[in-house]
């Protein structure tokens, strides 16, 4: 592992610690650090821990809510949902361990997201996933695609959890790079949610779970580090998981916490042992001790430095209550779990570490959080695109080819070939999914009325072209998203991706997409509850496009009264809310048929947004409509289209070939829904006595998808341009 | 009326199973730990359910079908009670010999999950006459290794015998020799299905099939 | 001892595995190759000193749990 000849400071650096950071290392011990020492310095100062770019900005966030139980800080963000119960989520990073190895890496960041979740005494109900790969084109992406679909598959499916929604975009920015950020929501009881905090010393720490190998060493300083080309040499250290373990490690956690002995509990994850021990006795000011020859071990002749940081996958640490260390037992012989005690909290304030008769480590814990690094970093303010004239950008010389061609182009094509590889329906409370024709996921909340709407959601274009503007359309859009359900956007969770924080300009997305975003939250009262932060996603010097990912979760008091966009009928009319202004700056028309990438992204009001939100949700609870779909990617005409095939019925729109009608039917303005009503002329009145400006849109019925003068397409031909592209994709043949 | 559904390391269906059977029937269910060597008394089904038990490793069914649970099970089934396994619960019948063929990998390498249309082969089963006239159903699918495989001459037995009680209507989504869905024994009381009934119990899962079939069992 | 069992799926079966691979295989130039079949082998230590009751043992072993001879057919070795 290390050479006698390497000093310690050289060994600080080959773990990612500046030599600053060292400096105030030797400063706080007094002395120099051993190895193993250096190792628990490294992993709870990096990025990926310490969260030392980001957090100066993340406290921008607002935070608090009446519905808010536990905001960010522990495992995962805790809202009330009402009748004693509450609803866990957080969605999280995979990066790098899924470009590297795309099925392991995929798998276990949804196993891992999974443990955030039922760490804190929740039943996880439902997945969703956000993935960013490169250009279809690029030699990799192909299998990049297969690898972290099949993981997200294999892992979510065995353990049992329906996956009912995501994204899935493509771009050449994220050709060295790829993103894959998975996100869990699960149920407790609103006075049994489980902490990671050590409530006193003289406590047994317990582990329980799947044994530890060399699995993963350097994770967390990996996720917090560039690629290069010599990156493929990093392999070895992707953890491999193990759902069918996972699942047993559910089911004895929840039911180890019925029992009433678990006094704090926290899971393995990001630098395994010691970012659980450090933080469950750092965050509950006492100390710990561990004995590490008790730690159960897959391999032999494993060092301290090598349990302390290895990221086995399927392992959880738990601080039980005293003399309860026996009642863990029946449990996890029952679930054939390996445990054992491996210590005891204490009332040092160190963490001490025993090894074949030896301390290996005895520092104190409060440096670790204390003094863990806190970087203001220089930003500069991000250029900005100015605003297209929508009057200068052509009009289309075909219709029917721009409309084909947007509605099959890699990021609005449907997905049909991935999320068909999900179980979506295990647990039987799946009411929509990304089969069915809804901006959202709904799960049924086991056993009552109540449903939860599940989204994600980003637009990177527009993060690219305007971090601040950008940052504000991720929140609005999933907020929109939950609102077009039908559902109350109660809070989110972030998943922020950008490259490197130490470069001025990549500095200044992070901030200013951090202050858009938390402008949008408070605005819409949509507070942040859980969140990760995956900087260092550059390659060779090349960032990803900033990409701040947006999970959220909304509620309904009545399942009945949830909305889709699979039910237009033949002469609904179609109903467009929200103003028109034909922004075409950053739209998929601009990229997808002219090549342009330039301009800046659709403003978003956020009153506006909330007005038309709040109108729209009124429409749906008075059942005045019977579809509904946010306007996204390619405006007024997909959103159409999509409603038209999710209904199989076609759709007549009403623009006529004004000169402006490509800004009209292809502009991305925000705060916009497509309606369908039975009765036009009463949406409308609504509309005009809340001040929500409202126009006839279309009609259904027919066999076509159409605009009157400009275009029609039949409804078999619709199908296949959305349908073809990714199948064909995936066999080579696009 | 009362039922089982035997619980398996790795099950990951068996509340949905009792939560359809209960909500579609009244019956009470009660959940069996695979490491019980003795079933409940006074059964009227058994339902092996869906999920990964034992991960899938080695192959699907193979470590459940040795489960203790089982030898009970294997006991009751011969002595008539009716017995239903879903999906993983159909792979482990197989396993364990109470219905003949296995399940391979499916045709395209891949889990698939998707709503299927079934034609119902033989409505005269204890499992199906609660479908009346009807010759078509729906539920959804969610399986990695559907694909029914048996030899040429144990296909032709089970179509003689309408031991064949549900078939892939449309499309056959894994490779099932013959589209086959569903088999049932000769005996006519052990039932094996890839589809989900489980996830087919009421209006606003998409079909309400799966409880006609636990209604009719259990009617 | 150690015991060495090979899984294969019975001839007539069609192995789906198998089949991909041998497409892939053609696709990066190998033309060659031809009925390619997946299996797994399963090695594990076994107590005792007499091969041929150690073989019977193994055998027993697979006809319960390590084979399906339904639709796969096994191979025996004991060193």
């Amino acid at each position: 592992m290390t050479s006698p000849a390497k000093s310690m400071a050289e060994l600080a650096r080959e773990y990612g610690l500046k030599a600053e950071e060292y400096a105030v290392i030797l400063q706080r011990l007094n002395r120099e650090p051993n190895a193993v020492e250096l190792g628990v310095f490294s992993v709870m100062w990096s990025e990926h821990c310490s969260y030392k770019s980001s957090r100066k900005h993340l406290a921008k966030f607002p935070t608090t809510g009446p519905r808010v139980i536990c905001g960010p800080g522990e495992n995962a963000g805790v809202v009330d949902i009402g009748d004693g119960q509450a609803c866990i989520f957080k969605m999280e990073s995979h990066n790098h361990p899924s470009y590297i190895e795309p099925y392991q890496g995929a798998a276990t960041g949804v196993g891992g997201i999974m443990r955030d979740v039922f760490t804190m005494g929740a039943r996880p109900i439902a997945l969703l996933n956000a993935l960013r790969f490169g250009d279809p084109s690029h030699p990799k992406t192909r299998r990049l695609v297969e690898g972290v679909v099949a993981g997200i598959g294999g892992y979510g499916n065995c353990v049992g959890v329906p996956t009912v929604g995501g994204e899935t975009n493509f771009h050449r920015g994220y050709d060295g790079n790829i993103l894959v950020n998975a996100m869990c929501v699960g149920i407790a009881d609103a006075d049994k949610i489980f902490y990671s905090a050590a409530p006193a010393a003289g406590l047994p720490v317990v582990y329980f779970g799947s044994k530890t190998g060399r699995d993963g060493i350097h994770g967390a300083t990996m996720a917090s580090a560039e690629f290069d080309e010599d990156s493929d040499e990093k392999r070895p250290t992707v953890q491999v998981g193990d759902p069918f373990a996972e699942k047993l490690l559910i089911e004895a956690t929840l039911e180890l916490m019925k029992t009433g002995a678990v006094a704090a509990i926290q899971d393995m994850g990001a630098a395994g042992l010691t970012s659980s021990s450090v933080e469950m006795a750092g965050k509950g000011s006492v100390g710990i001790e561990l004995d590490l020859d008790m730690v159960p071990q897959r391999e032999e002749g494993m060092t301290a430095y090598e349990m302390m940081l290895s990221e086995s996958q399927e392992r959880m640490l738990a601080i039980l209550k005293p003399g309860r260390e026996r009642d863990g037992h029946a449990i996890f012989e029952k679930w054939g779990l390996d445990a054992a005690i491996i210590g005891w909290t204490t009332d040092t304030g160190h963490i001490v570490l025993k090894h074949k008769g030896q301390i290996v480590c005895d520092i104190p814990l409060s440096p670790l959080s204390e003094d863990a690094p806190l970087y203001d970093r220089p930003w500069t303010e991000p250029v900005k695109h100015p605003r297209l004239d929508p009057g200068q950008i052509p009009a289309p010389a075909n219709w029917e080819a721009a409309v084909l061609k947007i509605l099959s182009c890699p990021d609005v094509a449907s997905k049909r070939w991935l999320w068909e590889q999900y179980d979506r329906h295990v647990m039987a409370d799946t009411l929509e999914d990304s089969a069915t024709g809804a901006d959202a996921g709904i799960v049924r909340v086991h056993g009552s009325r109540k449903g939860l709407a599940v989204t994600s959601d980003c637009t990177p274009r527009y993060v690219q072209n305007d971090p601040y503007e950008g940052g504000k359309q991720a929140v609005a859009e999933a907020w929109r998203n939950l609102t077009a359900v039908g559902s109350d956007p109660i809070a989110i969770t972030d998943n922020l991706n950008f490259g490197n924080p130490e470069r001025p300009e990549i500095m200044g997305q992070i901030v200013r997409a951090i202050d858009g975003m938390a402008l949008a939250c408070r605005e819409l009262d949509f507070p942040v509850v859980s969140g990760n932060v995956s900087l260092y996603n550059e390659t060779n010097g090349a960032a990803i496009p900033p990409t701040p990912t947006v999970g959220a979760v909304g509620l309904l008091a009545d399942y009945d009264d949830h909305m889709d966009f699979s039910n237009l009928r033949d002469g609904d009319m179609l109903i467009l809310i929200g103003d028109n202004h034909g922004e075409l700056g950053a739209s998929l028309y601009l990229r997808e048929l002219l090549g342009r990438e330039d301009g800046a992204p659709p403003p978003v009001d956020l009153v506006a947004e909330r007005r038309n939100g709040d109108f729209v949700r009124g429409l749906i609870h008075g059942k005045l409509i019977t579809a509904c779909h946010d306007l996204s990617d390619g405006g007024l005409v997909i959103a159409a289209a999509e409603m038209a095939l999710a209904s199989s019925i076609g759709v007549t729109l009403s623009a006529s070939s004004g000169a402006h009608a490509h800004p009209f039917l292809f502009g991305e303005d925000q705060g916009r829904y497509l309606v369908a009503t039975r009765d036009a002329a009463r949406v409308l009145a609504d509309a005009g006595a809340a001040g929500v400006h409202a126009i006839v849109a279309g009609e259904a019925g027919g066999e076509a998808f159409a605009s009157k003068e400009l275009f029609s397409i039949a409804m078999p031909a619709l199908r296949a341009a959305n349908e073809h592209w990714m199948p064909d994709y995936m066999a080579a043949k696009a | 009326m009362k039922a089982a559904v035997i619980v398996f390391p790795g099950s990951n269906c068996d509340r949905d199973c009792a939560v359809g059977v209960e909500r579609a029937t009244g019956a009470k269910v009660e959940m069996v730990w695979h490491a019980e060597p003795e079933l409940p008394g006074g059964l009227d089904l058994i339902v092996l359910p869906g999920g990964f038990s034992y991960g899938d490793y080695l192959r699907c069914g193979a470590m459940a079908a040795q489960s203790p649970v089982m030898k009970a099970v294997v006991a009751a089934a011969n002595d008539g009670v009716p017995t239903l396994g879903i999906c993983n619960g159909f792979q482990i019948l197989c396993e364990a010999h109470l219905l003949p063929g296995a399940l391979l990998r499916n045709e395209k390498l891949k889990y698939i999950c998707k709503p299927v249309d079934l034609e119902i082969v033989n409505g005269n089963t204890r499992f199906t006459a609660a479908f009346g006239e009807r010759r078509t159903a729906r539920m959804t699918i969610g399986n990695g290794e559907g694909n029914f495989f048996a030899e040429a001459e144990t296909l032709d037995r089970l179509e003689g015998e309408g031991q064949v009680v549900f078939r892939y209507a449309n499309e056959n989504p894994n490779g099932s020799a013959r589209n086959i869905a569903g088999i049932i024994n000769e005996a006519g009381n052990v039932l094996g299905m890839m589809p989900h009934p489980d996830r087919a119990f009421e209006a606003e899962l998409g079909s309400i099939d799966g409880a006609v079939l636990f209604r009719s069992v259990l009617g | 001892m150690r015991a060495r069992v090979q899984v294969f799926l019975k001839p007539g079966v069609l192995d789906v595995q198998g089949k991909a691979i041998e497409g892939a295989l053609h696709g990066l130039g190998f033309p060659g190759v031809d009925h390619v079949r997946v299996g797994k082998t399963i090695e594990f230590d076994l107590a005792g000193s007499d091969a041929a009751a150690a073989e019977d043992e193994v055998k027993a072993m697979c006809e319960r749990l390590l084979a399906n001879t339904v639709i796969e057919s096994y191979r025996v070795e004991v060193a």
